[in-house]
């Protein structure tokens, strides 16, 4: 059998929604329990008191890494039909600073405003709302900065094909980059670890 | 719960988003998907003709909240729901310094979320559709993305830090 299973038409449509339900219970369940309902948790990262964010994501993006390249390698999952985020690189690069601003200020990030909603957060809710309210002025300023949104084109494009590096060697070093990270993670929380 | 444990199992439900369906997870799209709805309602020649609205409504024969995302988002909820149920964390409470007007925290609030949606927007993807699904894929414009949050994040700490005081 080979994955993904949707691609391969083991399913339909109406069960894909049902799956993407069931995908995001699970999702919202480790957010909620890696304490990232709570904006003051999520903003320690960058007060340097707590970096859960930092090591929940790495290990997240790590974990799910091995799994899609090691059954890639082994045949099971077909990395072709994956779909990948077309990148440009500009509007990337200043969208990430504009939304690393909006997490400080905000105390969120979309998914984690939709945990703390859940739990009861108010905050949570104005962020979502703002959200909203972001996206639309984006949808009709667009034409504005159609110019910007589309700069930097590069297509399809993974950091091995960037490194010119078998996938393997840079799964390698991300893993050595990660470990590194959390290493120094610890002991900045030692050294540093205040909560605001 | 151990943060590399709560990164294991959000890692295991990322992968099996993969395996599964052939994509990572999201959450800025289900906003943008409620937008579109939501717009479609008030002033739909206006949304129809929105160059990047207009995705999500398709040809009109589809529910524009009948979307992938949509449903996983909810689940989202339902997920964080059942998590702080379990843990006792549920309460409705607004997380900020005790010296912070309330007012002034949800201002706050809402313009990240505004700044965020445009950030998510002109990347294409956010913390989830982006930073995690992007970076396990070794996706070269998530990786310059999720450094960049944090550049923005660390680089303007020290002005937000007051509504934690």
């Amino acid at each position: 059998m080979t994955a993904p299973f949707y691609v391969y038409g083991l399913f339909g449509d109406e069960a894909s929604l049902l799956l993407g339900f069931v995908i995001g219970i699970g999702f919202g369940f480790f957010l909620e329990r890696a304490g990232f309902g709570s904006a003051r948790k999520l903003v320690s990262q960058f007060y340097l008191d707590d970096l859960a964010v930092f090591k929940v994501m790495f290990t997240a993006i790590v974990t799910a890494m091995l799994g899609v390249y090691g059954l890639a390698g082994l045949g099971a999952l077909d990395l072709e039909l994956v779909d990948f985020v077309p990148t440009y690189l500009w509007p990337q690069v200043v969208g990430g600073l504009l939304l690393g601003v909006g997490f400080v200020l905000g105390g969120y990030c979309p998914g984690t405003s939709v945990a703390a909603l859940a739990t009861g957060r108010i905050d949570g809710l104005s962020f979502a709302v703002g959200i909203l309210g972001g996206t639309l002025s984006f949808a009709l300023a667009l034409p504005l900065v159609e110019g910007f949104y589309l700069s930097g084109s590069l297509g399809t494009l993974t950091l091995p094909q960037v490194l010119g590096l078998p996938n393997l060697a840079v799964v390698l070093a991300v893993l050595g980059i990660a470990a590194g990270g959390f290493v120094a993670a610890e002991w900045v929380e030692k050294r540093f670890g205040d909560r605001p | 719960m151990n943060p590399y444990l709560a990164g294991l199992g959000l890692g295991l439900v990322l992968l099996a988003s993969f395996v599964v369906m052939g994509r990572g997870l999201g959450a800025s799209g289900a906003f943008a998907a409620t937008v579109a709805w939501g717009l479609n309602a008030v002033a739909p020649q206006v949304a129809a003709g929105n160059e990047f609205l207009g995705n999500y409504l398709g040809d009109g024969s589809s529910h524009p909240l009948k979307t992938w995302l949509v449903f996983e988002v909810a689940g989202l909820f339902v997920g964080a729901l059942a998590s702080g149920a379990l843990a006792g964390r549920l309460r409705v409470t607004i997380e900020k310094g005790p010296r912070v007007s309330t007012g002034a925290r949800l201002l706050a609030a809402f313009l990240g979320g505004v700044l965020t949606a445009w950030g998510a927007r002109l990347a294409r993807g956010c913390t989830s559709g982006q930073a995690l699904t992007g970076g396990a894929l070794l996706n070269a414009g998530s990786w310059a993305f999720m450094l960049c949050v944090f550049a923005g994040g660390y680089a303007v700490a020290r002005f937000a830090r007051w509504q934690w005081r």
